[in-house]
């Protein structure tokens, strides 16, 4: 033991034996001097440290004391966007197509990569979310600003949320978000048209220079994409205060989410159904437009896809599978299918004849089934099917759709004039509908041959073209266009999907009462005269049209080949009522159709008489609710009445 | 010159200024919990306020004289009961170091702090010379690593660290020699590095706050955390301080054990730069003043009593406020009389009924 063998000293002061009854240890009391000196040591050392300690405490609160308040803001504070819905779209009787419904999103904090490389495992397992995935989004996302969150789950389901919330304490790298989330009712109807949405592209991030932040859901095609400022609407922002373990204490404040407007598209949901029905499983476009004003009716394009599957991010492999696909589902034909024509383009042909009078409209032909010209033989559609059309007039080669007629017509016109004639009447460039991408079809020309092939026009194209063959390509909205300008005498409408669209441009061109006339009967004869699409046919309306079944590849390739389906003709049908003036006009592509009449008329039938059975419907309903009752509102009253008075 | 010691002879300059800091401390013991499931808190400590200064009535009465004479006892008994708690004491946080009696949990290694000031004071009072021999700088050295490496085991690195200065300043009033203190720091300098290779036999927590010491932005959301989550407390705190119950760090729970071991760096955002030179000077107020009575102690025994206590109360705040401020690791070492803690209260109020019991004494005979 320590203490055991300590000699007591010898000399006890005389102060240290006994006091107050307590016996005192003869070590205590031997030594009355304190070391003064160490002691004023120690005390300024004290000094020395307080000091220290001050200085320290200075360093963070007065020189870095910026630094930290923020810091501490951030601590306290988190900025949770809050997304604006976005517009939705409605029919022209105000029906939803698309609209939006809120969903939460999980985001991903990146603020700490230390704590974010730890979560990682835990995150994967608890949202179900593949390591390569989650690697890919953050390599996606590398490059951008550390305090930008990035969506690891867009639609995150209710266990997902549940595993996010009991997390807060040790994975506060989650937070959640809510979203809104596109809803296609109808799903694939008008999909080509609408188009989606998705994420916003890297490089869409950096041309808006901040007015995206990365996750953000922009349209990307179609209407989504064309309508696109008017449908996002604009974010909000909620501060909300934290605690330490993630739990939000209170709002600080909330710049709330300005919606985005709804669109009124000029689509009828109603005459949308039939077309949609009609076309089913085919191959091809339907549009329906009002021949006075442009208004997109109906807009079908097959084979299509499901914009539900953009709503938020689709799969990479399902969309390479999309975008690859032979069939296009991601083309929208009615605007974007560069087809030649066939038949219907003799309605071109018909208006610079009559127009130009460089051949004389009695102008007669006989077929015999094929012509021969610059020592080729053409044939005529029925070429092969027993005789030839016979002797033909004007009239009967439209209703017929004689092709040895309008071989003739066009080596009389020669390719300037119906070169001429076809941009006049809109083929070659763009309607001008209110969609991304649409296409300009191609109308050749001598100039056009010596610009891109380098070469003079071959006068045998000049009779391809005259039927719609050859170079000559359009696409269904220029043709119902086009229709419905002859019709109306002279007037192409833009086309367009938007209700409220204002400065409408509209073309006139000319062309005389007569030739209206004459083609117009002509049209209408192709269906109601046992023409090319004579079941077409409809009771009490003035169903016109013109049918064109347009050969895909020349027939020396076909016969080569093989009658394979990819080599079958596309039936064409461009049908409107009433005969003149029309309101409604349809054309109808259906590819490897065939027979332009047959296949397609019946379409563009079923489209009109839904229109017009419409129309009777709204005719009859206000009949019956003006009729009998004395209706008005009050002041109209007063107003007759103060214009009795004298 | 009095017969007997009395109460009104207590140092009531040095009473003061402790009334101010652990009324300081209750105040922000109340703005750190008063909004969370531990509101209330402050009544808790003032209990204990209440429990320790009844100890020091107790402690002053008895003399210190008495007490040094049974050094030997109690040293021995101490380090039973160390022991004793290593057997039995119930895993607390992880470390056996609490003892139950009466329902209250007591940590033995609080009353071994009392126990080495009596018994260091003892064995220097015993050292006739104005300079310690190496032989009694070897018994100073085991007497104290006893108890320090007991502690050790438990594990509360923090309280067995806080035994040391007492020998330290003990040994400096003593009269080391100059060259026995150079030789010791070399010893030091040698153990460090073999101490840093020893490091993987530390306790994972022990290891992890080193390197969260050495590192702390290496992981801000483990323990490295803690440290950050302070400085950002105190530095956003300012000249002037967010104002009372108002600071975010404390009030929203981002800094750690803000009630207790923390509780300089809640006070430091609410109150301040100016809060925080107020509490230093205070503490500063404090070891000053506890340096006047040992300068005034009867004689030398009373000296070390009084330094004793200073040593480890000085030896706190420094170790404490610099762990603040993120220049010392976390250690659990709280800072006394304004963290919440009852074991820790109730001794710093024990050690000074040992100053009073000096005082009360110095005009004695």
């Amino acid at each position: 033991m320590v203490f055991a063998g300590r000699a007591l000293p010898v000399d006890l002061g005389p102060s240290t034996t006994r006091r107050a009854g307590v016996r005192l240890a003869p070590w205590s009391g031997n030594d009355q001097r304190v070391p003064q000196g160490r002691l004023a040591i120690f005390s300024y050392a004290s000094v020395i440290f307080v000091v220290l300690l001050l200085v320290g405490f200075w360093k963070l609160q007065v020189v870095q004391s910026g630094h930290f308040a923020d810091l501490a803001e951030r601590n306290r504070v988190r900025s949770i966007p809050i997304i604006a819905p976005r517009g939705a779209m409605l029919d022209r009787e105000g029906r939803v197509l698309v609209d939006s419904y809120p969903s939460f999103s999980i985001l991903l904090l990146r603020d700490d990569p230390k704590a974010l490389q730890r979560s990682i495992p835990q995150i994967e397992e608890g949202l179900g979310i593949s390591h390569e995935d989650l690697q890919q989004q953050l390599e996606a996302a590398r490059n951008g600003p550390k305090f930008q969150p990035i969506v690891i789950k867009p639609a995150a389901s209710l266990a997902d949320i549940a595993f996010v919330e009991s997390h807060r304490a040790d994975l506060p790298v989650l937070e959640l978000m809510m979203v809104q989330r596109r809803r296609y009712g109808h799903g694939e109807m008008l999909a080509n048209t609408i188009g989606y949405v998705g994420e916003v592209s890297a490089q869409q991030l950096t041309q808006s220079e901040g007015h995206y932040r990365p996750g953000d859901i922009v349209g990307k095609a179609g209407l989504e994409k064309e309508y696109n400022e008017t449908l996002e609407g604009t974010d909000g922002m909620r501060r909300v205060v934290v605690n330490s373990v993630g739990q939000q204490v209170r709002n600080l404040d909330d710049v709330d989410a300005i919606p985005g407007k709804p669109i009124q598209l000029t689509i009828d949901l109603d005459l949308q159904n039939v077309a949609e029905s009609d076309m089913a499983e085919k191959e091809g476009a339907v549009v329906a437009m009002d021949a006075r004003t442009g208004e997109i009716l109906a807009m079908v394009s097959r084979p299509t896809f499901d914009p539900n599957d953009f709503a938020f991010r689709i799969p990479t492999a399902e969309w390479e599978k999309l975008n690859t696909d032979p069939a296009t589902p991601l083309l929208n034909r009615t605007i974007q299918a560069q087809l030649a024509p066939g038949s219907v383009f003799k309605i071109v042909m018909a208006t610079a004849m009559l127009e130009t009078k460089a051949v004389p409209e009695t102008l007669t032909e006989y077929c015999p089934g094929y012509a021969t010209f610059y020592g080729r033989m053409f044939k005529c559609h029925v070429y092969g099917k027993g005789a030839g059309h016979g002797v033909v007039d004007f009239h009967r080669a439209i209703v017929q759709s004689c092709d040895v007629y309008f071989y003739n017509v066009g080596k009389l016109l020669g390719i300037d004039r119906i070169s001429t004639y076809a941009n006049m009447l809109g083929l070659g460039h763009r309607t001008g509908v209110d969609l991304p991408s649409e296409e300009t079809g191609l109308v050749p020309s001598e100039q056009w041959v010596e610009r891109v092939y380098h070469r003079k026009w071959y006068a045998g194209e000049t009779i391809s073209v005259a039927v719609g063959q050859g170079a000559v390509t359009t696409t269904p909205i220029q043709l119902a266009r086009m229709i419905a300008g002859v019709a109306s005498g002279g007037t192409l409408v833009q086309p367009h999907l938007l209700k409220t669209l204002a400065n409408l441009l509209t073309d006139h061109f000319n062309i005389s009462e007569d030739s209206v006339e004459k083609i117009t009967q002509g049209m209408y004869g192709v269906v109601n005269e046992g023409g090319t699409a004579a079941g077409a046919r409809l009771q009490n309306i003035e169903f016109c049209g013109k049918s064109g079944s347009a050969q895909v590849i020349g027939y020396d390739v076909r016969n080569r080949m093989g009658k394979q389906r990819q080599f079958k003709d596309n039936a064409w049908f461009v049908g409107y009522a009433p005969r003149r003036n029309p309101e409604i006009v349809v054309a109808v592509l259906v590819q490897g159709g065939e027979h332009g009449g047959a296949i397609a008329g019946p379409i563009a039938r079923d489209v009109v008489k839904a229109f017009y059975d419409k129309k009777t419907a709204r005719q009859q309903q206000t009949a019956t609710t003006e009729g009998p009752a004395p209706s008005g509102a009050p002041g109209e009253v007063l107003a007759t009445v103060g214009a009795r008075q004298p | 010159m009095k017969d007997r010691p009395r109460v009104q002879d207590f140092d009531w300059t040095l009473l003061a200024i402790v009334a101010a800091i652990t009324s300081v401390g209750l105040a922000e013991i109340y703005s750190s919990t008063h909004a969370s499931a531990m509101a209330g808190l402050q009544w808790k400590q003032l209990m204990w306020i209440g429990l320790g200064i009844a100890g020091m009535m107790v402690i002053s009465r008895i003399d210190y004289h008495t007490l040094l004479d049974q050094a030997p006892i109690i040293y021995i008994s101490g380090v039973a009961l160390l022991v004793v708690v290593l057997g039995l004491g119930r895993a607390h946080f992880g470390a056996k170091r609490w003892m139950q009696v009466g329902g209250m949990d007591l940590q033995v290694s609080e009353l071994m702090k009392l126990i080495i000031i009596i018994v260091l004071a003892r064995f220097f009072s015993d050292v006739r010379t104005d300079r310690l021999t190496l032989a009694d700088l070897v018994k100073v050295a085991v007497v104290t690593c006893i108890p320090v490496g007991l502690i050790l085991i438990q594990p509360d690195l923090g309280t067995a660290v806080v035994l040391v200065p007492v020998a330290l300043l003990g040994a400096f009033l003593a009269g080391i020699d100059w060259k026995h203190a150079a030789a010791g720091l070399v010893l030091i300098g040698l153990l460090v590095p073999v101490g840093w290779n020893m490091r993987n036999h530390l306790k994972p927590y022990q290891q992890q706050r080193i390197r969260t010491f050495l590192h702390p932005e290496e992981n801000p959301r483990g323990a490295g955390y803690q440290i950050l989550q302070s400085e950002i407390a105190v530095g956003s705190g300012g000249f002037w301080g967010k104002g009372f119950t108002k600071g975010s760090q404390n009030q929203l729970g981002f800094v750690p054990v803000r009630y207790s071991d923390f509780i300089l760096a809640a006070l430091a955002e609410e109150q301040g730069f100016i809060g925080v030179c107020l509490v230093l000077l205070l503490y500063l107020g404090l070891i000053l003043r506890l340096v006047d009575n040992a300068q005034k102690a009867k004689d030398r025994a009373g000296m070390y009593v009084v330094m004793g206590v200073t040593a480890i109360l000085g030896f706190h705040v420094l170790v404490n406020a610099s762990m603040v401020i993120g220049y010392m690791p976390v250690t659990g070492i709280p800072l006394p009389l304004m963290s919440y803690g009852g074991s820790a209260t109730a001794f710093v109020f024990l050690a000074l009924g040992l100053v009073m019991n000096v005082r009360m004494r110095r005009f004695v005979n």
